[in-house]
């Protein structure tokens, strides 16, 4: 059942629970999951060390979810990264800015497991 | 005879007396019925501090030594009073478009609130006062002397110096109390103001008894008088005219310039008008005192044996009849002439030392400036009060040193003499836009100069502190610098040439000096706003528009004037701004009207420099000086028309800006309120949703699915109370609410929320004063106590300090009752203290804190229902928030 097979998935969002959930899912499907929830620091931490997958909340302390996207698709090394935004607020205009910005997948909260799981999958296996 | 024990008594309970109606002026000022205290007489009665024991006592001495001449201390005031309309009305007009504390705050101000001028006038007034003080110290030890002799015991040096040390520890105990109640010198003193004015026509009433009683009494009427002067040598015209002339001058100049004069004439005024009442009152007071001035040392000199002091014979010849009471009374006009003087003189000293020398150098000292922490009201009183003492204590000194022996009017004369130095810059200031600092700094250093050494310094006698060989050759032989032959000119009387080369000297001096150096851009402004005080409104601006933070201005106007004052002329200002809440936006005006304020407080020189700070220096731009300079312009621009014109439409603009932003924000706010409520539901979903679906898959460990169930419990939990704030705010925004009126107290409303607030770890300290929370309330008690469940609980929960306090404290502002909850914490930036009371504005995004962001916007609905308020208190050091209280009828 394990399909993450080791690879790596860094996980932004500031909170607690929700951060234990998909580490929960995650871990358990194989993958190693990293986490951190300083929006400020988010793009060094993307660039130290880059992971195969970014989950990427909207609201984070410091900087919001969108500035980090787009500060990641002008760098050409993190340009290409699959990153899956998560966000609490469903507005179409959420979606059409993360598609703008250039996301990979949009989930709006609350969100099922599974779908999380096949999401992940999918970035990383394209 | 009078017993000495009788006299203390009655000096006792004349002091009780004069502390009882100072009190109750005091009181009737506080409540507002300031009434009849600033009433004309009252101003002409205070006024008489001119007259002081020099003029009780020493008057009928004078005129023993030297006849008529006496008059010229009267006739010069009274020419100054007569003449009021041309250099008093100025001085006074001045005086309280600047908020002028003293002589040297007005000089200092004049020359571009420089403080070293500041300095110079204080120091010239502190040297030229002192004797002036010893003298008075004297005369009181002196009349005791009297007494003391009359009931058997002979008076040495120990016992005279321990009863002038007595009076003035006295005197400065009753200065202390009354002089520094409030810090703003021009606040006037009701106390001391009415305290004198009593005194003034006390001594009026004792010195007419004794006159009565020496021409009907002792004398056989008035032709008999008549006859008795006649045949004295005092009637005898012996004087050379030039003394007269000169001596009028001196007095009419002293009477401008002494500081204590300065005090009641300009400070103390409460209304221009009383000085078209004083113009005729002041002259006839004068002219009272000095009417039995000639028959008591023409009747003293013939009744008393030669040798007799004639400084005394207002005491002497009643006591000699054997009339005790009238010779106590006596007594009591002589005590009352010293005592108000050396108040009033104390007053005026003490604040020009503080303002102008202890507070610069104790601000310089902390080397941070105006943004020192604390409160410099403290700091400023408590120098206030230190110098009181000083300058009593120097009078007392100068007393011990010159061995009190010499006669009182000379010792006047000297003490007149250096306090006219001041005149020139005083003057010329005034009159001419051309004078500048420099040169009124070296007009009063000369002219002190020579005043200290043609009379202060041979006055304490020949070789005492100049050699005998150099009053008669002059210093190394120079012969040009005889102290009392200037320039080889001999045969001229001490007194006058001393006047005559002084204020020759000091105004040559600051005339030269104006001409060849260049005055600074704030001198010409403040030259420009004296010279023309009648001609336009205080409207040339001395600062430029600025980036100053409000709040910066508001802290240290709360150090300098106290929190409650501040806070009201903020809001008083944002108000005719049209803004609400306490800052307002720092323009020009607002900044000069505030300095204003200060200046009432701590001096000019001081009050701009504190500002400069916070402003870093944006001051005076070229603009306004060529306003200055150009005066058509001026005259034009000042056109009062377009002024309130274009001030009525800024204010109309502002208000509408501020509209427009508020419609702007309320429509962004709408979408971002839905978005905001999105997220707030959402996020506790999303983990309730998750651990559910982790659960319904089973197999994992006990403690495991425990933990997660309780994650589930917990954001459940989270979410109900996130529905409730909502459901309540709607409801409160609705104006649905039904309100629950009770009655009770705020001590038991307190009481509840600080329970209620789960501090029970009891990090956060609660600094109260349950004494003043008993107010009365009646409201709806429960939302009341939500409001403070939510400050209290949100001080526990933002505070970031080492050690959390948070201090409630009640009080009063506008007329309401206010309970202000304050922190010590870094507090809420300027920038967002607008937004705290929106919904879902969290500062920070810490989620720990387990708030929505709903508390504030829901606190400020329930104190909209409960007809109170709640608003944010900028400038306290940590956050800060005001709830005022709804009132009760």
């Amino acid at each position: 059942m394990a399909r993450g097979m080791g690879k790596r998935v860094l996980l932004i969002e500031d909170e607690p629970n929700i951060i234990e959930a998909i580490s929960f899912i995650l871990s358990r499907d194989g993958w190693t999951v990293h986490t951190h929830s300083d929006g400020e620091t988010a793009n060094d931490r993307i660039k130290a060390t880059p992971p195969d997958v970014v989950i990427l909340d909207v609201m984070l302390p410091g900087k919001s979810g969108y500035d980090i996207l787009r500060d990641l698709r002008a760098d050409p090394a993190t340009a290409a990264l699959p990153v899956l935004m998560l966000t609490a607020r469903g507005q179409t205009r959420d979606r059409e800015l993360a598609e703008q910005l250039g996301a990979s997948e949009f989930m709006v909260k609350p969100f099922s497991n599974e779908e999380v799981l096949a999401q992940v999958r999918t970035l990383a296996g394209g | 005879m009078v017993s000495f024990n009788l006299l203390i008594a009655v000096a006792l309970v004349y002091v009780a007396f004069l502390f009882i109606i100072a009190f109750a002026a005091e009181r009737r000022a506080e409540r507002g019925r300031e009434g009849w205290l600033r009433s004309p007489m009252i101003y002409t009665l205070s006024l008489s501090i001119y007259c002081t024991a020099w003029t009780f006592y020493g008057a009928v001495g004078y005129a023993a030594r030297s006849g008529l001449e006496y008059l010229t201390i009267y006739l010069g005031p009274s020419l100054v009073m007569i003449g009021w309309w041309w250099i008093l009305r100025k001085l006074v007009r001045i005086g309280r478009s600047q908020r002028i504390t003293s002589i040297a705050d007005l000089i200092s101000s004049r020359f571009g609130k420089s403080t070293p001028i500041g300095v110079l006038v204080t120091l010239v007034a502190v040297a030229a006062a002192t004797p002036y003080l010893a003298l008075q110290l004297q005369s009181v030890t002196l009349s005791f002397a009297v007494f003391a002799e009359g009931s058997g015991q002979v008076w040495g040096e120990q016992e005279l110096a321990s009863a002038a040390l007595w009076v003035a520890i006295g005197l400065a105990v009753f200065t202390v109390i009354f002089g520094t109640r409030n810090l703003d010198a021009n606040e006037r003193h009701h106390g001391i103001v009415m305290a004198i004015a009593v005194e003034a026509v006390v001594k009026l009433c004792a010195l007419v008894a004794v006159g009565v009683f020496v021409v009907w009494g002792l004398a056989g009427g008035v032709g008999r008088t008549l006859d008795l002067i006649d045949a004295s040598p005092i009637s005898d015209w012996t004087q050379p005219g030039g003394r007269w002339v000169g001596l009028t001058f001196l007095a009419a100049a002293a009477f401008l310039c002494l500081p204590r004069m300065f005090q009641v004439l300009v400070v103390e005024n409460a209304d221009e008008r009383h000085m078209a009442t004083a113009s005729w009152a002041f002259p006839l007071y004068l002219m009272l005192m000095s009417l039995f001035v000639v028959p008591i040392a023409v009747v003293g000199l013939n009744l008393l044996p030669a040798g007799s002091n004639p400084d005394l014979f207002v005491l002497t010849v009643p006591l000699a009849e054997g009339r005790n009471g009238l010779a106590i009374f006596s007594f009591l006009g002589g005590f009352s002439s010293a005592t108000s003087m050396v108040i009033v003189s104390t007053i005026a000293l003490a604040t020009m030392v503080s303002n102008h020398i202890v507070v610069p150098i104790w601000l310089s000292s902390r080397g941070t400036g105006a943004m020192v922490s604390g409160d410099v009201r403290g700091v400023v009183i408590m120098a206030r009060r230190l110098s009181i003492m000083g300058v009593l204590f120097l009078g007392y000194l100068y007393y011990r040193l010159s061995g009190g022996g010499e006669a009182l009017a000379a010792i006047g004369l000297i003490s007149f003499t250096g306090a006219v130095q001041v005149l020139p810059a005083m003057l010329v200031g005034v009159f001419w836009r051309g004078a500048t600092r420099w040169g009124a700094a070296s007009g009063l250093v000369l002219g002190f100069a020579v005043w200290m050494w043609s009379l202060f310094l041979p006055s304490f006698g020949a070789d005492a502190i100049i050699p005998h060989s150099v009053m008669a050759n002059g210093p190394f032989g120079i012969e040009w610098l005889r102290p009392q032959a200037f320039f080889g000119i001999d045969g001229i009387d001490p007194v006058i040439h001393a006047v005559m080369w002084s204020l020759l000297l000091n105004t040559g001096a600051l005339f030269l000096g104006s001409i060849l150096t260049f005055p600074l851009p704030m001198e010409r402004l403040q030259g420009a706003q004296f010279v023309n005080v009648f001609e336009h409104s205080p409207n040339a601006r001395s600062w430029t528009q600025s980036s100053a933070h409000a709040e910066d201005l508001l802290i240290t106007a709360q150090r300098i004037l106290g929190a409650e004052e501040a806070q009201t002329l903020f809001q008083a200002e944002a108000r005719s701004q049209g803004k609400a809440g306490f800052l307002p936006d720092v323009t020009p005006g607002f900044v000069e009207g505030l300095e204003r304020e200060l200046a009432g407080s701590v001096g000019a020189a001081t009050a701009h420099a504190m500002l400069g700070q916070i402003l870093q220096g944006a001051s005076v731009s070229v603009e306004d000086l060529i306003k200055v300079a150009d005066e058509t312009a001026q005259i034009m621009e000042y056109s009062s028309q377009l002024e309130a014109k274009s001030a009525e439409q800024e204010r109309t603009a502002r208000a509408l800006r501020e509209a427009n932003e508020k419609l702007t924000a309320l429509s962004i706010q709408k979408d971002a309120f839905l978005g905001q409520i999105s997220h707030e539901l959402r996020t506790p979903m999303t983990s309730i949703r998750s651990f559910s679906e982790i659960l319904r898959e089973g197999g994992m460990p006990p403690t495991q699915q425990a933990k997660y169930a309780g994650i589930i419990h917990d954001e459940a939990v989270r979410l109900t109370r996130l529905l409730d704030d909502l459901l309540d705010l709607s409801v409160l925004e609705s104006g649905q609410v039904t309100l629950n009126q009770q009655d009770g107290v705020l001590r038991d409303v307190i009481d509840r929320a600080v329970d209620a607030a789960d501090n029970r770890e009891g990090a956060l300290k609660i600094d109260r004063r349950r004494s003043e929370e008993g107010v009365e309330l009646s409201t709806d008690l429960d939302r009341l106590t939500q409001v403070f469940i939510n400050l209290i609980a949100n001080a526990r929960k933002y505070c970031d300090a080492q050690q959390p306090t948070l201090r409630i404290k009640v009080g009063r502002h506008e007329g309401r009752r206010v309970v202000d909850l304050i922190d010590n914490g870094s507090g809420i930036p300027e920038d967002k203290q607008g937004v705290i009371f929106e919904k879902f504005s969290r500062l920070t995004d810490d989620r720990k804190a387990g708030g929505a962001g709903l508390g504030l916007a829901i606190c400020r609905e329930i104190m909209n229902r409960l007809e109170g308020d709640i608003t944010y208190l900028p400038g306290q050091g940590g956050a800060a928030f005001r709830v005022t209280l709804p009132s009760v009828e």
